[in-house]
């Protein structure tokens, strides 16, 4: 709760003071793509469900994934678990207290951001090589 | 000499402590595999048919690791966009409304998924 003695107090300064950073960038692409993956979830969800009703359930959801809207949300969306897990593992490691230095910041970004894209363009890949093996 | 019995505790002004920021540790560790095993799982099954997809998902081993990752993305989600509201959503009254519908959003997802694999894998 604010009061006016607290409203009169200086603030420190806020997100848009500053220059936007590499590793800034991240910190907010690690919380989009969280959120990215609790929509995933709900399509997940849709999917298993589906699963369990019964076949023309499952052809209705099959269709949509099928559809260009579908297969471009499945895409944002290996991207985004495959980036928000490497941008976790570097939480992960960060726990430890190693590799907080400057430079491996600055290189565990870069990592989490090629390897991130690198690795969804590989699993569309064989998910398009495997197509036609059924 | 005695240390404060607060400080023995270590369970600070929430009264919970670290629990909240060790389990999504815990459950962002276990979401490493089951991720992997996820994506796996649906690469491999592009193109088949729903007998093939039904049949792979009521395997035990498949039904019980899909089980673990629907639990702990479901726990790990909740932390994540409580901390993601309580940071963003200033308004008491938005920022309760926001957390409970997360924590509603991740429970229901978490059954439906969960009830789902049960049905699968039971037969229905």
């Amino acid at each position: 709760m604010t009061n006016k003695l607290e409203a009169a107090r200086p603030l420190s300064p806020h997100l848009q003071i500053y220059r936007p950073m590499l590793t800034m960038m991240m910190s907010i692409a690690h919380r989009i793509t969280g959120v990215g993956n609790a929509v995933g979830f709900a399509l997940l969800t849709w999917w298993l469900v589906a699963i369990s009703i019964g076949p023309d359930a499952y052809a209705t959801v099959d269709h949509f994934f099928s559809s260009i809207i579908g297969r471009l949300l499945l895409l944002l969306f290996t991207w985004s678990l495959i980036h928000h897990m490497l941008g976790g593992i570097r939480h992960l490691i960060w726990d430890t207290g190693a590799g907080l230095d400057k430079v491996s910041i600055e290189v565990f970004a870069w990592l989490t951001i090629i390897s991130s894209i690198v690795l969804t363009v590989l699993i569309w890949i064989a998910g398009y090589a495997l197509m036609g093996s059924f | 000499m005695a240390t404060p019995l607060k400080r023995v505790r270590g369970l600070g002004a929430a009264h919970r402590g670290t629990e909240t920021f060790w389990r999504q540790r815990v459950t962002a560790i276990a979401n490493i595999p089951l991720v992997i095993f996820l994506v796996l799982s649906i690469v491999s099954h592009i193109g088949a048919d729903y007998a093939q997809v039904k049949a792979y998902l009521a395997q035990p081993i498949v039904a019980v690791l899909m089980l673990a990752l629907i639990l702990s993305a479901a726990i790990h989600m909740r932390i994540g966009l409580k901390e993601i509201i309580e940071d963003y959503v200033h308004g008491e009254g938005c920022k309760v409304a926001a957390i409970l519908l997360a924590t509603f959003f991740a429970g229901l997802v978490g059954i439906a998924c969960t009830l789902a694999i049960l049905k699968i894998s039971l037969g229905s």
